[in-house]
């Protein structure tokens, strides 16, 4: 671990000023993250700019929808009776991740924030763009249980691990971020982004900005939603695949159809255009069919990862039955429904 | 033998070190410490191969004036020279790895630079400003790659033996069989990962003396290595291992934690400390990787006509690293066409090392998934093959058993089970989304007799001391002394104070193999027995005395007194006899060691039966395993509490080997790529479900002197078959490589995906 130096923020705009003012300065919360990758000298940030004295622990609830600040910890949202009754999918992929211990002390903004668990960006002695721009990729042709099948370059496999984003996307939230030109609004699936020939860069924020907390509009499903989550072990690991879904049926018929893939790309991973598919039918094998040819058409194994694309098929077609029935995946059975 | 009816033996007694555990009083080696101790951090290798062309610590210098000292290979002190100075009790053939000895990097992890500063930080953080520069050589990681240059282990190791000479004719048998089957099995290493990570903690004394808190399966071992590695008297060093965080092996021989924290401590003649990260812990030690080919073929009532067992295992380039893998095969059933053979193949990584049940963990994966094979291609049930191939004999070694109830464990096992209720055929059980499969095996490990010797006080006011350099590495041997001593003396378990785990007590060998409990408790066992000798000398000196004609069979300690057996009122007070003697205490050794001439006509072994049932959403090829009966015959149980958390704690390692463990080797660079917990899978409590031990009656008189077979090792031997056997069951699938994940289960009994490169 490298030395650092040390600021409690006693503002939001103190807090992005200091970010805006050194290149080297990370935001720490509940640290479950960045702590580890400072021990392994991963990161090693000038500045830890400590954020967890600011206002930004409510969960506030109105007519038009619900806004989560930034450090609510992820323990605090998945049992808040407000997000169980709007958004039951977002509480099923919270309790999906982590454990409990890690769940109390990592926030809604650090687990946006969170990093690959790439074993390759962990290692410092091995080459990784994403944890030294331009040094090259030692994870492709390597060990890839892990990495990713959706949207991978030649200059980095790595996945995004969150559980909890993956039910973000397929809920179109919108994440509040304030930065040294002021606040604005970023949707969702725009703000993690691919690798391409930047993968040092997880996300759209902009330097010196921060995220305040994130929004989502009315209500979900209360019935048709699911997150399936398939992992090498049933609790404490990370997403091989798991897929986060949310219908809208009426009649019948599905009328929206929200589905985002997790472990299997650089961000939580959906498509619109897939989606639509799925639309205006009822559910049946045939839609799911033409919606996974469509999802997954670009899919592209590393060796090590190849059954992910088979298991990410099955993933979806599993977890659109349970939607479409309404069997939500219950994360404190490890069955699956 | 033990003889009372106020039973200590047998008595499920909690732990008597509990609280001191639960309350963070017992002292760990990383927790000892005095003012001014230094503390020291590795510098690990990032290459699996080739020289050390470089190291640079001009920024770790500069960074960090709490620097003391910074060894290489460069500036190492002195240490032994002959290889057999290096060599400890258990190490194998070969040259012994020795920390900072040349510029060569011979495994991926390999500490090249030791850093000692004021503070741990400092020696951490400075650590990682060492920059290294290697010549690289292109390793050999991949075992698969390496099976053509298998080679005979040219010595064997001690207490390790090699197979047994091929019996009757084997290959002839196998092609004239009613039913035969032939199958490849691998396994990929795992690594022990005990709680605890390893530490030493040396204390300078001003004399020069070295008191050394060490992490060890047995503090006269390393006691040993560090006089032999530096040239010191034994009265100079003290290794305590008072407490162990567990080790499954891995502590059996000293780590390079011990050698670098003795050397700096010598050489700065200060306290050091070493403590690993647990990055440093995949480096030490694993259970190797193998790869074996099983050939089995049996007549048309299913009895076995050969059986077959090669397997080549995984060592490195510089020790002859060998385990029991094949030898099982020849003695679990009854079989006169056995050929059985063993290899190694040198790898360019760290010596395998112990991990529970080394060899048979392994070895039984392959044979009983075999015979489970075979109960199919036979179309007889998998319980049932085995009952027919019974044997209560050694074939191998052509000895007698002590005993086996074996056969009681099939019975019992399978009726808590509920095994005859299985529907014969694959696929056959099914609820919801999941296949239900139901397995077993059979577990075997060898019930050893160790030399160990004790010591016990017996103070007039009934307060009793054992004494011993046993160590406990989370088994229970400190409670399992104390109710051997409490049921021969006649006292409380709370009134014997039990003192094990440092080097200056009497001698007892290393913990490890399921031994201690039969060789320290036979030992204390004797030394009650001398005890009672003594006190009957004293009572005989009287000429009027009660038990004057008695001899020490004939009489037993009751209640603080020494009486006989049959008549309570021959009786004298223990009080008494010591304040005629003027003594105030009585103080005994007792010894025992393997009888040279029972073990020319008996073998002996413990034996389970385990049966599990497995849950499988093979389109998700998600496994889970929801039930477990272990059913064990281990000879006499002396603490069913502490013995049953032996055997769940085996189960569950069985598990995490049949399901999650696996070394991630990138054999591009031949670095193990997952060293962390989060990435190298052992068992959550979610993937753990009802677990049944059971202990069938087992009388074994010729095993150890008070009965005990041993428990270690036997929970985890067949677990891993039994777990693939079941998943066969459920799904028809059958997998022959572990661990077994959900791709392996996706291809189906296809080659399962190439995990690395």
């Amino acid at each position: 671990m490298k030395r650092f130096d040390y600021l409690k923020a006693g503002s939001v705009a103190e807090a992005v000023s200091a970010l805006a003012a050194h290149p080297k300065a990370r935001l720490i919360a509940g640290g479950t993250n960045l702590v580890d990758l400072m021990k392994y000298d991963v990161e090693a940030p000038g500045l830890l700019v400590d954020i967890n004295g600011l206002d930004l622990k409510r969960i506030e609830e109105s007519e038009n929808g619900t806004r989560i600040g930034a450090l609510v910890t992820n323990s605090d949202l998945a049992y808040h009776p407000g997000i169980n009754r709007r958004f039951p999918l977002l509480a099923s992929a919270l309790l999906a991740g982590a454990s409990p211990q890690l769940r109390n002390a990592a926030t809604a903004g650090g687990n946006l924030n969170q990093r690959t668990r790439c074993y390759y960006f962990y290692d410092t002695a091995t080459r990784c763009n994403k944890r030294q721009p331009g040094s090259g990729c030692d994870a492709i042709g390597g060990v890839t249980r892990i990495h990713a099948i959706l949207g991978a370059s030649d200059s980095c496999i790595a996945t995004h691990p969150s559980d909890m984003c993956v039910a973000l996307a397929a809920l179109d939230a919108v994440v509040e971020v304030e930065g040294p030109n002021g606040r604005r609004d970023i949707p969702i699936l725009d703000y993690h982004r691919l690798p391409g020939e930047t993968p040092e860069r997880d996300n759209t924020l902009s330097p010196g900005e921060m995220v305040l907390g994130i929004r989502l509009e009315g209500e979900a499903s209360p019935r048709h939603h699911t997150y399936l989550k398939l992992r090498d072990r049933l609790s404490y690991a990370f997403a091989l695949v798991s897929a986060a879904v949310d219908l809208k049926i009426e009649d019948g018929v599905v009328r929206r159809a929200r589905v985002a893939l997790g472990g299997v790309a650089h961000k939580p991973w959906r498509d619109l255009e897939a989606e639509s598919l799925l639309v205006g039918r009822v559910p049946s094998a045939d839609a799911t069919d033409a919606f996974i040819a469509r999802l997954l058409s670009g899919a592209k194994g590393q060796g090590g990862n190849d059954f992910k694309i088979t298991l990410a098929e099955r993933v979806i077609r599993r977890a659109l039955r349970q939607a479409a029935a309404g069997t939500p995946q219950l994360q404190h059975e490890k069955a699956i429904a | 033998m033990l003889t009372n009816e106020r039973r200590q033996v047998g008595r499920a007694v909690p732990r008597i070190e509990g609280p001191l555990k639960a309350t963070g009083r017992a002292a760990y080696a990383a927790e000892h410490s005095e003012p001014g101790l230094l503390h020291g951090a590795a510098v690990p290798a990032t290459i699996a191969r080739g020289r050390i062309l470089e190291i640079d610590s001009r920024a770790a210098k500069v960074a960090f004036p709490g620097i003391v000292a910074i060894y290489t290979h460069e500036n190492r002190p002195d240490a032994a020279w002959l290889d057999r100075s290096w060599q400890d009790d258990t190490a194998p053939p070969g040259h012994t790895y020795r920390p900072l000895q040349n510029d060569r990097v011979l495994f991926d992890g390999q500490p090249v630079a030791f850093v000692v500063a004021d503070s741990f930080e400092n020696a951490r953080d400075a650590a990682a400003l060492i920059k290294v520069i290697y010549e690289r050589d292109v390793p050999e990681t991949d075992l698969s790659a390496k099976l053509a240059e298998r080679y005979e282990p040219p010595k064997k190791r001690n207490g390790i033996s090699p197979p047994p000479e091929p019996r009757g004719k084997p290959e002839q048998a196998f092609d004239e069989a009613h039913v035969t089957i032939s199958a490849d099995y691998f396994i990929e290493n795992e690594h022990h990962n005990p709680m605890e990570l390893f530490a030493t903690t040396v204390l300078y004394g001003e004399d020069g003396s070295l008191t050394v808190y060490d992490k060890t399966q047995g503090s006269q071992n390393a006691q040993k290595f560090v006089c032999n590695v530096f040239s010191l008297k034994q009265d100079k060093v003290t290794v305590i291992n008072a407490y162990v965080g567990g080790a499954f092996g891995s502590g059996l021989r000293p780590r390079h934690q011990l050698f670098l924290a003795v050397m700096a401590s010598l050489d700065l003649k200060r306290s050091v400390r070493f403590e690993m990260s647990r990055r440093d812990m995949f480096y030490l030690s694993y259970r190797p990787a193998m790869h074996q080919t099983v050939s089995l073929a049996a007549d048309a009532e299913g009895r076995l006509t050969a059986v077959m067992h090669d397997t080549v295992q995984a060592t490195s380039r510089y020790e002859d690293y060998q385990e029991v893998v094949v030898n099982w095969s020849g003695l679990a059933y009854r079989c006169d066409n056995v050929k059985l053979t063993y290899g190694l193949a040198k790898l360019d990584a760290a010596t395998p090392g112990d991990m529970r049940a080394p060899g048979a963990a392994s070895g039984l994966f392959a044979l009983e998934s075999a015979m489970d094979e075979l109960s199919y291609a036979a179309g007889l049930d998998p319980l049932e093959l085995r009952r027919r191939n019974f044997v209560h004999f050694d074939q191998n070694e052509n000895k007698q058993l002590t005993s086996k109830a074996l056969r009681a464990c099939y019975r019992e096992g399978a009726a808590r089970f509920g095994w005859e209720r299985r529907k014969p055929a694959p696929r056959a059980m099914r609820e919801g989304h999941e296949l239900i499969g139901w397995g077993m095996a059979t577990g075997i490990w060898e019930a050893q007799l160790q030399s160990a010797k004790a010591r016990v006080r017996l103070s007039a006011n009934g307060q009793v001391i054992v004494q011993a350099a046993a160590s406990d590495i989370g088994t229970g041997t400190y409670t399992i002394l104390a109710q051997i001593a409490a049921e021969a003396l006649d006292v409380l378990v709370e009134e014997v104070s039990v003192q094990i785990g440092q080097s200056d007590l009497p001698e007892t060998s290393v913990e490890g193999g399921s031994w201690t409990a039969a060789s320290s408790g036979s030992a204390v066992d004797a030394a009650c027995l001398a005890i009672r000798q003594r006190l009957l000398d004293l009572a005989q000196k009287d000429k009027a005395s009660p038990l004057k004609e008695a001899t020490v069979e004939e009489v037993v300690i009751r209640g603080g007194h020494l009486r006989l057996d049959v008549d309570p009122k021959a009786s004298v007070a223990i009080s008494e006899l010591m304040a005629r003697a003027g003594e105030t205490a009585i103080e005994e050794e007792g010894e025992v060691g393997p009888d040279a001439k029972q073990m020319k006509k008996f073998a002996s072994y413990t034996h389970s039966a385990c049966f599990v049932e497995v849950r499988v959403d093979e389109e998700l090829g998600l496994v889970r395993v929801t039930r477990v009966v272990s059913a064990v015959a281990a000879g006499r149980i002396l603490n069913p509490k502490t013995a049953r958390s032996q055997i769940l704690g085996g189960v569950v390692m069985g598990l995490g080997m049949s399901l999650h463990e696996e070394s991630m080797i990138d054999h591009r660079s031949g670095r193990i790529m997952n060293h962390n917990l989060a990435e190298y899978h052992v068992p959550a409590h979610a993937d753990i479900h009802d677990i049944d031990v059971h202990f069938v009656q087992e009388f074994d008189n010729k095993a150890s002197p008070i009965g005990v077979k041993g428990l270690g090792e036997i929970g985890i031997c067949g677990v891993a078959a039994a777990v693939a056997n079941a998943i066969f069951h459920a799904t028809g699938i059958r997998i022959r490589h572990l661990p077994i994940t959900i791709d392996k289960i996706l291809a189906g009994d296809k080659t399962p995906t190439d995990r690395a490169a």
